[in-house]
């Protein structure tokens, strides 16, 4: 607690603290979720500068090299070479571009759908209420990584369709979150006041109860990247997702699967890179649960 | 009981339905038919083709078809497999991926609640973080990540177990393994949070009062209340064990029903995938319903009105 001036009268004035000030502090000393926070932030960094480090380019087939060739430190060929002999090393950056982009664009969707309907729900209330979440009911018990996967068969492999196939599936949790911590502070007194003054209903719920609601979303909102991350390299495992030349690390994976028993490193490599981000940020997302919620731990 | 049993089946068939209007519409709305990628055929056969799969009715007719046809446990013929109708495939895989996801979740449920009790009772110590740091590697890295690892360390270099196939008890330990480890990890941890709110509430510390041995106090009474938010994670658990059979069968090469849908997926099989959906759509529907009676039984708090 921080004192810093003094009053005329004598009264120390205390500098609030936050929630959020106060989060952050709980956060910065979990030193698991630091420590993956440092993590992560290396491996999006070096994915996306990737491009710009000089390095081969991911589609570079060396033709002296065989295919699945052994990790080499003197030519830089840090994790060998892929099955057309390109540079599995800056093969495995690239997917990361792409894994990680569809990380963050499809909880982006569920982030908007999820908050929306669930805020809507949790301030109308009654029946619009009650069939607002029976509709998410009923989407919760649809085994939805077979209606994501029935999609691509439908319409063909797009990057974009599993973006949204993926974000459009995942905002139930969202929206189940949202709708309580709403229910819980619409009685509150400043929504009161607001609605004495005469502001609309949609100006209520996107001006007072979503900024209010935004504490348990942040932290489920890092719990869902791993997530959306885990459902894509699911789907690209079994060959349904991204295609060459873009290949995400789901992708990478299932190759490597297939020739482990000559190339152990390849796959070890890839899916290092796959499991280390899901770790880093399952961890973030704990860290930050325990920072908004003291409560729980 | 009976009451509240009818209520929530009546939730169930709606879900169901939805589930296979959507599978259905979702695959005859698709662009390009079933045999658009098989070579060009002289019009005449097509015609023929489409009209033997009854693809030249109007969509609606076609659907209540599909309907009648699932209610008599028919799922139709396979475009794909010509000699096999699609129920022949799925009740083929079934017993298989049932033995397969049967002892997974059973395994799961008991390690796993194991774990987080002893987790709990022994909060902060050594025993605590091992498994939770252990638990947390179990949730993040993905279970075709865990498979090709387990082949390579105990399949191919030690050479103690096979590393595909289906039949022998052998054929069994990779795949169970790779396919419960997510939910081991999943359970345990909420176990161990439940166990540790529980601990420390009232009817345990009245319990600790009158003097009730400590052992007979966790088994008679917190065990009974902590394990109610895993049953409630029942239906997710049996969910994500179906999903992840997809890619665990797949992967060694077993014969079930995850792999059907993997082939038929990648042939366009249209049948076959909207039957495998169906399928699993209405047994998660059902395992959420007996997860949620199960619930009532356990959990005094449960009224049925």
């Amino acid at each position: 607690m921080a004192v810093t001036n003094l009053t005329i009268d004598g009264a120390p004035e205390v500098q609030g603290r936050s929630l959020w000030a106060d989060a952050r502090n709980r956060f910065f000393r979990n030193k698991a979720a630091v420590t993956s926070l440092i993590v992560f932030t290396i491996i999006v960094v070096a994915c996306f500068v990737a491009p710009f480090l000089g390095l081969r380019a991911p589609d570079y087939i060396n033709w002296n090299l065989s295919s699945w060739s052994a990790p080499d430190l003197q030519t830089g060929y840090l994790l060998g070479t892929d099955g057309n002999s390109r540079d599995l090393f800056v093969r495995t950056l690239y997917g990361g571009q792409i894994s990680l982009l569809v990380g963050f664009t499809a909880t982006l969707v569920s982030l908007v759908i999820g908050v929306v309907w669930g805020a809507s729900a949790g301030f109308l209330g009654g029946k619009v209420d009650g069939f607002m979440m029976r509709i998410v009911d009923i989407l919760y018990s649809i085994p939805f990584i077979f209606f994501v996967i029935m999609l691509t068969v439908v319409f063909g492999r797009n990057i974009v369709l599993i973006y949204v196939a993926i974000g459009a599936v995942s905002w139930l949790d969202m929206a189940r979150i949202v709708r309580g911590q709403t229910i819980s502070i619409r009685r509150k007194e400043f929504i009161e006041a607001a609605e004495a003054s005469g502001v609309s209903k949609w100006r209520i719920i996107t001006r007072h109860i979503i900024p209010n609601t935004l504490g348990p979303v942040v932290v489920y909102v890092t719990l869902t990247v791993p997530n959306v991350i885990l459902t894509e390299s699911f789907i690209s495992f079994l060959g349904m997702g991204t295609q060459e030349p873009g290949s995400s690390w789901g992708q990478l994976v299932s190759d490597a699967a297939v020739v482990m028993e000559i190339a152990p490193w390849a796959i070890i490599g890839t899916g290092a890179f796959l499991a280390i981000t899901l770790l880093c940020l399952n961890f973030i997302g704990d860290g930050m649960r325990d920072a908004f919620d003291p409560k729980d731990r | 009981m009976l009451n509240y049993f009818f209520r929530r089946l009546g939730g169930a068939i709606p879900t169901l339905f939805i589930i296979i209007a959507g599978t259905f519409f979702m695959m005859r709305l698709a662009p390009g038919g079933p045999f658009a990628r098989e070579r060009v055929v002289p019009p005449e056969v097509e015609a023929n083709l489409m009209k033997a799969y009854h693809l030249d009715e109007p969509l609606w007719q076609q659907f209540v078809r599909y309907l009648s046809g699932l209610v008599q446990g028919d799922f139709g013929p396979s475009f794909k497999y010509k000699d096999f109708t699609v129920a022949d495939l799925i009740f083929g895989g079934f017993p298989v991926s049932l033995q397969l996801g049967g002892i997974a979740i059973v395994l799961a449920l008991v390690i796993g609640i194991t774990l987080g009790i002893w987790a709990a009772l022994r909060q902060n110590s050594w025993v605590d973080y091992a498994t939770m740091s252990v638990s947390m590697v179990g949730i993040a890295v993905p279970n075709f990540v865990i498979a090709p690892v387990l082949t390579l360390v105990l399949g191919l270099q030690l050479s103690l177990l096979p590393v595909g196939g289906w039949g022998k008890p052998g054929n069994y330990v990779l795949p169970i393994i790779a396919l419960c480890l997510p939910q081991i990890a999943a359970i345990a941890r909420l176990t161990r949070a439940s166990m540790i709110e529980v601990l420390s509430s009232n009817f345990v510390r009245t319990a600790r009062a009158k003097g009730l041995r400590e052992s007979i106090t966790i088994t008679r009474h917190a065990i009974r209340a902590a394990i109610l938010p895993v049953i409630s994670y029942l239906g997710p658990a049996i969910a994500n064990i179906i999903t992840g059979s997809v890619v665990v069968e797949q992967i060694f090469s077993i014969p079930g029903i995850g792999r059907y849908f993997v082939q038929g997926s990648l042939n366009r099989d249209y049948t076959l995938v909207m039957g495998v959906t169906v399928f699993y759509g209405g047994l998660i529907i059902l395992c959420n319903l007996i997860a949620d009676l199960l619930y009532g039984i356990l959990d005094p708090k449960v009224r049925y009105d």
